[in-house]
């Protein structure tokens, strides 16, 4: 057991409440860094998940148990008897009250800001009962230099190793504010041997210690020589300080400062940064503390700006008595720092993996090839403009955009008899998930279902770059013995046209500065019409020759043409704009709550072998 | 944050709920209560309140001050027509109280109106908390200047960990009528102080009459912090500012920024003709800082108090800034002297000082002419996370504008640019 006056030692070991890793690696980084022997985070208490978390100590790393529940934590680890509590402003009060509860525990930090004042006082009287400790709330909580850090406390590595806390000094300090408890530390340790402990006691109307509390520990503690404090305005605490120091409770030196000066020349009533800190009548100002405790033989300074001075005064004295033996300098080992703040502050590098040129999550709004998502909405860029963005990574016209838009639609669905959509059928009527019926259906798409778009395209594009008269260009694909894709339809012919069809051309030859791949297409027509009337451009062909014309609008050569025809871009149409109809589908079967699908066996050729062909 | 002053309005309100439902019926509080605000039609609120021209009525403002007799703010025994007579004389009048601390001028903009109640004796009680207890006041001469009958005065301690139904107040009570109805009615008024997280409730005076408690004048503070547990006690609550304290346009605007955020932005102008202007990190050392200058014998010369903290985001600190600069430099001292800005703050724990520095610095470079037309000279303070960056960055804009700016870093004492600047404001 520690003394009574000691709450942490370098063998403390303690408990984190809350998700709080980046405080526990801090934690353990301290402790590292003060070649403590063992981490102090015993375990993180997590009641949404069991497990473990990997943390570093040093550069390897080690496992840190998550445990569901405080009593769990303490019967697996009777050591601990510090629970640093980051639970939020509605369950810190519960969280502590369950910890007090604990044998095992003897220290609770309160970090949360905000909780109610009776609650505050409610742990305070329950901690006093039972001869425990809380600290805070509201606060950042304290450091015992060379031993334990609670939390967030002393800030950065660099703070630390400027401030010197990996090794005890002979100081120990106590403020209100943990927000100034770094400064405080730094002051600390320019004018002297550096701080033996340090506590912010938090800035709420009713903490769980009081600075009294903490000095008259420290006057106990025989490693500790200086005492120093940072008052604040509002309440009355530090008159009991005065009283201690004429009643010969404190007996070793004080420097102290009580803050809040200002306020005489503020109009009543502001409230400053803390909770605490309003003064509700003349005992409870700054200035009436300070003669106060400047009468009680407590060495004030006449302003902040002379705290430090005042501190090296009194520590060069003791020195000089002989009470204080400076500290001796140690040099700590070093601690690696995290990848982000080493790539933060400018020291490595690392090459990508990945790369990405078409949006970007990072900032506030995430963009779409740079431009702001709500911009996109703002300005009606539509599907079509969307596809523009993140496809050709540019921003097309109106024209462009209504042109694909109508081409999804056109795609959208073609009846429930196609390859695709009997897929989607089938798989949502074996009591698949959406996901699943949709996947079947889209696996379809390719060379013979959907493919006609791209094959359209290829074929035509080839007639029209080798300049391949139309009639050349049927000659020769009928001497390769292949079928010219986007040619014939079922019903539709010349004089009975694909109304589709037509809506197409006439959009784009209203709105396209040229249409030259349509109109070799349809010249083409005119020959392979004279054969046979329905061997007309159809709708996929169609769309095949104006996406290649729409991409020639958008300033596209035809090197990148041929590119994004190679990389899928007709099929890609195909798959978003069928996709609608296939989810339809899906949706359909279920709302239908149809059942397993069995093809009937009359619908099948059985023509199996008697026996097998016999191999060797 | 904390402890907040409510209207009387809502202290009636909410105790008349409370008071019924933990005494199971036994003991009532009026709840005939109307609050009339600039807004509120005066024409249509007997039909709201149809017992207003049922009853004789009492009226006074409802604006976190008291001694409203003293002051001449208090009607008594009218009718409803003769209170609206008196409300719209005053509603939106400045008029000057005297209180307990002093003088304050400020407008009228809120009324109370309740039953005028005949009543035979007038007591005093008070709830009140300090650490480690609560403390019932009572004394049977209500009504007056407490602190001059103070000796009449029975305080019961009760500690925090007690169970308020339990406490023992009948033995402490002065000989009075119906002694046990008045313990009770008070134990179940202490229950509803500690279950709606009041920090004070004064009632002085209250009436007894015919078994019965009844408020008269009513001061109340609420916990802010537990408004995550007493939404539905409370109700809809609003905390008014303290009287005579009006936000001017760039405190309301700061006020609205701070509301936007979880950070925390403040400001508070003191004296805009002051030459010492703050512009600071940090609850704790913004309030050093003001110290400071009061210290070094500048209090008069301190322009403002104010402080951001918590991490705000560039355009934030940009806003703030923007704000600051821009009530600094609306004319130059008439002797033609320097002003000054302090930009400081202690040695952060995680903030990172390059990236809140960004919006000042944006702010200071948009301001440059102006800056430079007061005669502004800056001085720069602050440690933690990327300060070098941050203190190189401010350097380099010092150059680039033209206003005389130096930069210290946390080898330097906190509030040393306080005197740096100081002692040449004195030369």
């Amino acid at each position: 057991m520690n003394q009574d006056y000691e709450l942490f030692t370098a063998q403390t070991k303690a408990f984190i409440y809350g998700e709080q890793l980046r405080a526990a690696q801090r934690m353990l980084d301290f402790d590292y860094l003060c070649r403590r022997e063992e981490p102090s985070v015993t375990a993180l208490i997590t009641p949404e998940r069991g497990g473990f978390e990997k943390l570093f100590w040093g550069t390897k790393e080690i496992r840190i148990p998550r445990i569901t529940s405080l009593a769990e934590a303490a019967s697996r680890f009777p050591e601990a008897d510090v629970l640093v509590n980051f639970a939020s402003q509605r369950s810190a009060y519960d969280v502590t009250v369950e910890a007090l509860g604990v044998p095992t525990i003897r220290t609770v930090a309160v970090i949360a800001e905000g909780i109610p004042e009776r609650q505050s006082r409610r742990m305070a009287a329950m901690a006093k009962a039972q001869g425990k400790w809380i600290i805070g709330p509201a606060t950042v909580g304290g450091v015992k230099a060379g031993c334990f850090k609670i939390g967030n406390a002393a800030g950065t590595m660099e703070n630390i190793r400027t401030a010197k806390l990996y090794r005890p000094g002979s100081v120990g300090f106590v403020s209100v504010s943990g927000g100034l408890s770094n400064e405080a530390y730094n002051i600390v340790a320019r004018a002297t041997d550096g701080l033996n402990e340090g506590i912010a006691i938090g800035g709420d109307a009713y903490p769980g210690s009081t600075l009294l509390d903490h000095l008259l520990r420290f006057e106990k503690n025989p490693a500790i020589r200086l005492l120093v404090c940072l008052g604040e305005v509002g309440g009355t605490k530090e008159y009991e300080i005065a009283e201690a120091v004429k009643g010969g409770r404190i007996t070793k030196p004080l420097v102290m400062w009580v803050t809040g000066t200002c306020a005489k020349v503020l109009p009543g009533q502001v409230q400053f940064g803390h909770a605490g800190a309003k003064a509700d009548s003349a005992a409870e100002t700054a200035d009436a503390k300070n003669a106060a405790l400047r009468e009680a033989g407590v060495i004030v300074p006449d302003s902040f700006d002379d705290y430090g001075r005042k501190i090296r005064e009194v520590y060069e004295r003791l020195v000089a008595e002989g009470i204080i033996v400076p500290a001796p300098e140690v040099t700590p080992p070093n601690v690696p720092i995290d990848y982000a703040q080493a790539r933060a502050e400018g020291l490595v590098r690392r090459p990508t993996n990945f790369i990405s040129t078409i949006c970007d999550e990072r900032g506030d709004v995430h963009t779409y090839c740079g431009v702001p998502i709500d911009r996109v909405i703002e300005k009606k860029y539509g599907i079509g403009g969307v596809i523009g963005l993140l496809w050709f990574k540019k921003e097309i016209p109106p024209h462009a955009r209504e042109f694909i838009e109508m081409v999804l639609q056109i795609i959208a669905d073609h009846g429930p008899a196609v390859s695709g959509a009997h897929n989607t059928i089938v798989a949502a009527r074996a009591g698949k998930d959406l996901i699943s019926s949709l996947v079947s259906g889209i696996l379809t798409i390719g060379p013979r279902f959907g493919g006609a778009v791209n094959g359209a395209a290829e074929h035509f594009l080839y007639g029209l770059r080798n300049g391949l008269s139309p009639r050349q260009f049927v000659d020769e694909m009928k001497k390769r013995n292949v079928r010219i894709q986007g040619i014939g339809h079922r019903l539709h012919s010349l004089e009975n046209p694909d109304a589709r069809v037509e809506l197409m051309k006439a959009f784009a030859r209203e709105h396209f500065r040229a249409t030259p791949l349509l109109e070799y297409a349809l010249a083409v027509e005119q020959v392979t019409t004279q054969k046979k009337g329905n061997l007309i451009l159809n709708v996929d062909g169609c769309i095949g020759v104006l996406l290649v014309d729409l991409l020639t609008e958008l300033n596209f050569t035809d090197e990148e043409i041929d590119e994004m025809i190679r990389a899928g871009l007709f099929n890609a149409f195909f798959v978003l704009g069928r996709s609608i109809g296939l989810i339809g589908h899906y949706f359909d079967q279920v709302r239908l709550e149809q059942g397993l699908y069995r093809h009937p066996l009359d619908d099948i050729l059985y023509d199996v072998p008697k026996a097998p062909e016999k191999i060797g | 944050m904390a402890q907040k002053g409510i209207r009387e309005y809502d202290a009636k309100r909410m105790l008349a709920r409370a008071v019924g439902e933990y005494s199971g019926g036994r003991f009532r509080f009026d709840d005939r209560l109307a609050l009339v605000g600039p807004g509120t039609n005066l024409d249509t609120l007997d039909k709201e309140h149809p017992w207003l021209t049922a009853t004789r009525l009492v009226v006074k403002p409802d604006q976190l001050f008291g001694k409203r007799g003293k002051n001449n703010l208090l009607l008594l025994d009218a009718d409803l027509k003769a209170a609206k007579a008196w409300i719209a004389e005053r509603m939106g009048k400045e008029v000057t109280v005297e209180g307990a601390g002093g003088k304050t001028t400020g407008a009228l903009t809120h009324f109370l109106i309740e039953p005028f109640v005949p009543h035979d004796a007038e007591y005093y009680l008070a709830f009140t908390s300090s650490r480690e207890v609560d403390t019932i006041h009572f004394s049977p001469r209500g009504g007056v200047d407490i602190e001059s009958v103070w000796d009449t005065v029975v305080s019961v301690d009760v500690p925090v960990l007690a169970d308020p139904m339990k406490v023992e107040i009948l033995s402490k009570l002065p000989d009075i009528p119906e002694k046990e109805d008045v313990a009770a009615f008070i134990r179940t008024l202490y229950r509803t102080y500690v279950d709606y997280h009041f920090t004070y409730l004064e009632f002085n005076p209250i009436a007894f009459s015919r078994g019965r408690l009844l408020p008269l004048d009513t001061v109340a503070r609420l916990d802010d912090t537990a408004a995550f547990q007493c939404a539905d006690k409370w109700g809809p609550i609003e905390f008014p500012r303290p009287f005579g304290r009006p936000m001017t346009k760039e405190e309301a605007y700061v006020e609205s920024l701070d509301a936007k955020t979880g950070a925390s932005l403040k400001l508070t102008l003191l004296n805009p003709d002051g030459r010492v202007w703050l512009l600071v990190a940090g609850g704790g050392a913004s309030v050093i800082y003001a110290d400071t200058v009061v210290d070094l014998g500048f209090g008069s010369e301190l322009a403002n108090y104010g402080e951001y903290s918590g991490d705000p985001s560039t355009e934030l600190t940009y806003e703030y800034t923007k704000t600051l600069l821009d009530l600094m430099t609306r004319k130059p001292d008439p002797q033609g002297r320097p002003k000054y800005l302090l930009i400081g703050g202690g040695i952060a724990n995680f903030t990172d000082v390059a990236k809140t520095f960004t919006g000042i610095i944006q702010a200071l470079d948009e301001y440059k002419d102006k800056l430079k037309k007061n005669r502004v000279k800056i001085y720069v303070r602050r440690g933690g996370p990327n300060y070098k960056e941050g203190l190189e960055n401010m350097r380099r804009l010092g150059e680039r504008i033209g206003v005389p700016l130096e930069v210290y870093g946390p080898e330097t004492h906190m509030t040393r640019i306080v005197s740096l600047a100081l002692e040449e404001a004195q030369r």
